[in-house]
């Protein structure tokens, strides 16, 4: 059964259909690639599994075994946070809340949870700090932090290394690899191709319609009808 | 001065101003926080305009003033918030074409009748009465009770808005509080400061506290102590020097955010 399924959806932004004919399957433990060229269809495609904006047409539906307070969201770093007064502890803190119904007081659970999760990516010692003060990088981090106190089954993650540097980007990778490897599926939207070989199970290469969907060892050895010029450059 | 003081305060009128601009200031300062972060500054001031668009209309169509105005006002609120989330017009250029509107048809609305425009411009403090006493307490505890119940997920919402939508959060519901409760402010501090400074206690508090401190809990506490202790000691600056009182919050109000802007400067330079 799988946790995410995507039936012939289309998806318009202001009217203009951006994306079209789209089917696939997430399953537990994927780490699905999406990528594609700006303008693409990638972003709304997030953006509809996320629930923000409505499919024009087709469906998407979660699996049995996933609740939507189980998908947590890794987003491209936005400028609306950058000043924003929050302490790192309370930004991964708030990741505990998807799960609550209708009062929203921390348990000591709740807090021990975030505490091992700031432990786990390595920004325990950041956590008074005030978030808008930290680096992208650490940023990032403390973002995953806040993912992972959701009790994920399922990260979505947009674009997450645009500004970094090499090394944040590469952490940043390993971090997102090693969460998949503990059982959660991932679906990440990227520009980087290198990135997508390296770690990703399935690739969905758009171009305002599906050009490929299927296992990276069949996009990589070129069994989608694609030239070898136009996969370099997606 | 203190025999001044002890006359003023003999009556009652002085009494209810105290209470209504401490709770009036409190409830603004708390709602200001969450509109500065979300960028929604400017509904504040979209708002009064639109209260005072309203009061006039009441007045000369012989309509309760807080009955009409205050549905009119929060649905207002609601629209601006919802048009400020992905929808063409942008949400300031928005605020400025209902702010433009309203005081049109406010003007329009209070001619020929005789309302006293300048006491809803500026607000009189002796206007105030028991029955505003009443609503002001029972506004603030609301909004007090809500902050205090739901505080975790104001923060979440306020932060990352989209996080908790992925989550499947109803944040449309919280917006339609904070709109709700934006708009009652705004349709009680009408009467007490005026609508061209009703803003300045929603807004100022925020922003002062966000020159000092850097977590939310501690700017959340900060809005609203630096709200009140601001309203009381313009208050009293205000009786003694007989000035318009919410000119000098608004004033008053400056000096503080001058201050903190000051105090940030030197921490980060």
């Amino acid at each position: 059964m799988a946790l995410l399924t995507c039936q012939n959806i289309s998806l318009a932004y202001e009217r203009h259909t951006v994306l079209s004919e789209l089917s696939f399957q997430v399953h537990a433990g994927n780490y699905l690639c999406i990528i594609g060229e700006n303008g693409s269809g990638k972003s709304s495609l997030i953006k509809a599994i996320l629930g923000l904006i409505p499919t024009v047409n087709g469906t998407i539906s979660l699996g049995e075994e996933l609740s939507k307070h189980e998908i947590a969201y890794l987003p491209q770093q936005n400028a609306a946070q950058k000043d924003f007064p929050a302490s790192v502890y309370e930004v991964v803190l708030s990741g505990r809340l998807s799960s609550k119904r209708f009062f929203s007081f921390y348990s000591r659970k709740d807090k021990q949870e975030a505490e091992a999760n700031m432990e786990r990516l390595g920004v325990l010692s950041l956590k008074d700090k005030s978030f808008r003060e930290l680096s992208g990088g650490q940023q990032q981090r403390v973002l995953l932090a806040r993912a992972f106190s959701t009790d994920m089954k399922l990260l979505i993650v947009d674009e997450p290394t645009v500004g970094l540097d090499a090394y944040a980007t590469a952490e940043l990778y390993r971090m997102i690899a090693e969460i998949n490897a503990s059982g959660v599926a991932v679906i990440m939207v990227t520009h980087d191709v290198e990135a997508a070989k390296k770690y990703a199970t399935h690739i969905l290469y758009l171009q305002n319609k599906p050009l490929f969907f299927g296992s990276k060892k069949d996009y990589f050895s070129g069994n989608h009808g694609e030239s070898e010029e136009n996969r370099d450059n997606a | 001065m203190l025999d001044y003081l002890k006359i003023l305060f003999s009556g009652n009128i002085l009494w209810y101003a105290l209470i209504v601009g401490c709770l009036l200031s409190m409830t603004a300062a708390l709602l200001g926080v969450t509109l500065v972060l979300k960028k929604y500054a400017m509904i504040g001031d979209g708002l009064s305009h639109v209260s005072f668009a309203a009061l006039s209309v009441a007045v000369a169509t012989g309509q309760s003033p807080m009955a009409f105005s205050l549905p009119v006002v929060a649905l207002t609120a609601f629209l601006l918030l919802r048009l400020s989330e992905g929808s063409k017009i942008k949400g300031d250029a928005a605020v400025a074409v209902v702010s433009a509107a309203a005081l049109a048809i406010g003007a329009i609305a209070a001619r020929g009748s005789n309302i006293d425009i300048e006491s809803y411009m500026f607000g009189s403090i002796v206007a105030v009465n028991l029955s505003d006493v009443i609503l002001t307490a029972l506004l603030a505890t609301a909004v007090i009770a809500i902050y205090v119940l739901f505080y975790n997920r104001i923060f979440a919402i306020t932060f990352d808005e989209t996080y908790v939508k992925a989550g499947g959060g109803h944040t449309w519901l919280y917006n339609a509080i904070m709109a709700l409760l934006t708009a009652l402010a705004v349709v009680v501090g009408l009467r007490l400061v005026g609508a061209l400074l009703i803003s300045a206690l929603i807004i100022f508090p925020a922003l002062t506290a966000m020159r000092l401190f850097k977590s939310f809990r501690k700017v959340v506490i900060a809005a609203a102590v630096i709200g009140v202790v601001s309203f009381l000691t313009a208050l009293f600056v205000s009786v003694l020097l007989d000035a318009p009182t919410g000119a000098c919050v608004v004033l008053f109000d400056l000096v503080i955010f001058g201050m903190a802007s000051l105090i940030h400067w030197r921490k980060t330079a």
